[in-house]
């Protein structure tokens, strides 16, 4: 267990920070939940990795003295059953991650596809998730020169995050493989297929 | 012909569909983006007759030039500029009426650099998560204006407002945005710290709708290190690697890395809107309210 600190951003908003990312987690769903109950009335609640934000407070200076006297939640409570994303284990950055990863190939897919992973946070673009869930010794750099365009639907590693690009884009991140999910359509409701706090698995498809 | 729709003659440089933008989805990251300049906006709309949070266009430095099919009440406001309807000098910051096929010209602006157009009905493209507006930097909501394309307008709402001309504030000689310090002040060393509020910026000409960009000092980091992302608030004063401080937009990223030094207060965000390359930029700390 740990204080929470919350630091004045402008006029209407706080940002409250947390030890680790599991704590932020567990803030943000703690804060979903007195949203839902309506004690906290605010326009949008923005987790990261280590802070939520809250913006859009009638009375920030009341929410941060009350945020200061009470213990951070330690344990994130169950979500929902995971999603599945079918992926193709054939990134062009394949080879290197198991070179980082000092495991053949294989065993990157087999690592990738056992690990439970949860989106700590979204952002770069709609619908892009940060998914934490690997040890922190699969860490992984980002390349050297970032790619012009990733394709939508790339699967790909940098820091301790997975993401899976929502559409094509420029990146830095080490793709290594392809999903055929459409992780954001905005006809769609919800438009996005991972929003923070869902789980995910992936689950390999096709020759790996 | 009551074919509510609008033709674009002429696109301009930039010229996008705005409304009040679609904030509540920043933990998506979906930027709230909406029309720059709020305050214009909203009184092109009041004079027009239509509600407040009808889509207007916002266009960039030289305009845009319009032919509605149908016989339109217009208002343009926002950056001065001249108002022709076929032809002939109209009022700027007044209700105009355009007949069905005249040609409705917004010329370049002779101060600021956006200009609102509200037609009474409002813009009514196709919403997405509840607004029309143009994210510049996600690609949502409708693709910038281009020559030739067809706008549908909605039914117009009340009539005009019954006005001859509304004060509008000029734009601005000197930028002075007045900011409240943090979150991240304590990344910056105390010198740099007294740079940003008291030494002279100027607005860069690499500025956009995310963004208002700087020239001036470099402000110093007091550490090393990354910032691990964080939410970021429309306002925000965020300092990346060169030092130069850029102020966050209405399509600015919903996450950062780099740390925000302060936060300029939202009445004095429309005023950046407005302010062309080359203004100078005064950032004064104020108390938090």
């Amino acid at each position: 267990m740990s204080r929470v600190t919350a630091l004045p951003v402008g006029d209407d908003a706080l940002l409250v920070e947390v030890a680790s990312g599991a704590q932020a987690r567990a803030l943000h769903a703690e804060l979903l939940r007195r949203r839902a109950e309506g004690s906290l009335t605010v326009r949008e609640i923005v987790p990261a990795a280590r802070t939520v934000l809250l913006d859009g407070l009638a009375d920030p200076a009341r929410l941060a003295s009350e945020l200061a006297s009470c213990e951070a939640p330690a344990t994130p409570p169950h979500a929902r059953e995971p999603v599945e994303l079918p992926v193709r284990y054939d990134g062009p950055d394949l080879a290197e991650v198991a070179a980082h990863w000092r495991v053949p190939v294989r065993e990157v897919v087999r690592i990738h596809t056992n690990t439970e992973f949860t989106v700590a946070f979204c952002g770069f673009a709609p619908g892009f998730g940060y998914l934490t869930g690997l040890p922190a010794r699969y860490d992984v750099p980002r390349r050297v020169t970032p790619r012009t365009a990733v394709p939508a639907g790339a699967v790909a590693l940098a820091g301790p995050y997975t993401g899976v690009y929502p559409r094509s884009s420029p990146g830095g991140w080490q793709v290594i493989g392809t999903t055929e999910a459409v992780l954001w359509d905005h006809a769609r409701v919800p438009a996005a297929l991972l929003s923070p706090g869902t789980r995910v698995r992936f689950t390999p498809v096709g020759d790996a | 012909m009551t074919d509510r729709a609008l033709v674009v003659v002429r696109a301009g440089a930039l010229t996008t569909v705005q409304d009040r933008g679609r904030p509540g989805y920043a933990h998506l990251g979906v930027p709230r983006s909406g029309a720059l300049d709020p305050r214009a906006a909203a009184l092109v709309n009041r004079l027009a007759g239509n509600p407040v949070d009808a889509a207007v266009l916002e266009t960039t430095v030289n305009g845009c030039a319009l032919r509605p099919r149908s016989t339109v009440t217009v208002a343009v406001g926002g950056a001065p500029c001249p108002v022709t309807v076929a032809g002939r000098p109209a009022a700027w910051g007044a209700p105009v009426v355009v007949p069905a096929g005249a040609l409705l010209e917004v010329g370049t602006a002779v101060a600021g650099l956006r200009a609102y157009v509200a037609v009474s009905g409002g813009i009514a493209v196709e919403p997405v998560l509840g607004s029309r507006s143009r994210d510049l930097l996600s690609g949502l909501g409708p693709a910038p204006l281009t020559d030739g394309a067809v706008l549908s307008l909605g039914a117009p709402g009340g009539p005009p407002a019954r006005v001859d001309a509304v004060p509008q504030p000029g734009p601005p000689a000197e930028l002075v945005l007045r900011v409240t310090m943090g979150p991240r002040d304590d990344w910056f060393t105390a010198g740099a710290l007294r740079a940003l509020t008291t030494r002279a910026y100027r607005v860069s000409p690499a500025s956009n709708r995310i963004g208002l960009r700087t020239e001036g000092p470099a402000l110093e980091r007091a550490r090393g290190g990354e910032l691990p992302s964080e939410g970021m608030v429309l306002g925000a004063v965020q300092v990346p690697p060169d030092g130069r401080p850029v102020v966050f937009l209405a399509d600015h990223p919903t996450t950062g890395g780099y740390p925000v030094v302060a936060v300029v207060r939202a009445a004095d965000l429309p005023a950046a809107a407005q302010a062309v390359p080359g203004t100078p930029v005064r950032f004064v700390a104020v108390r938090r309210r």
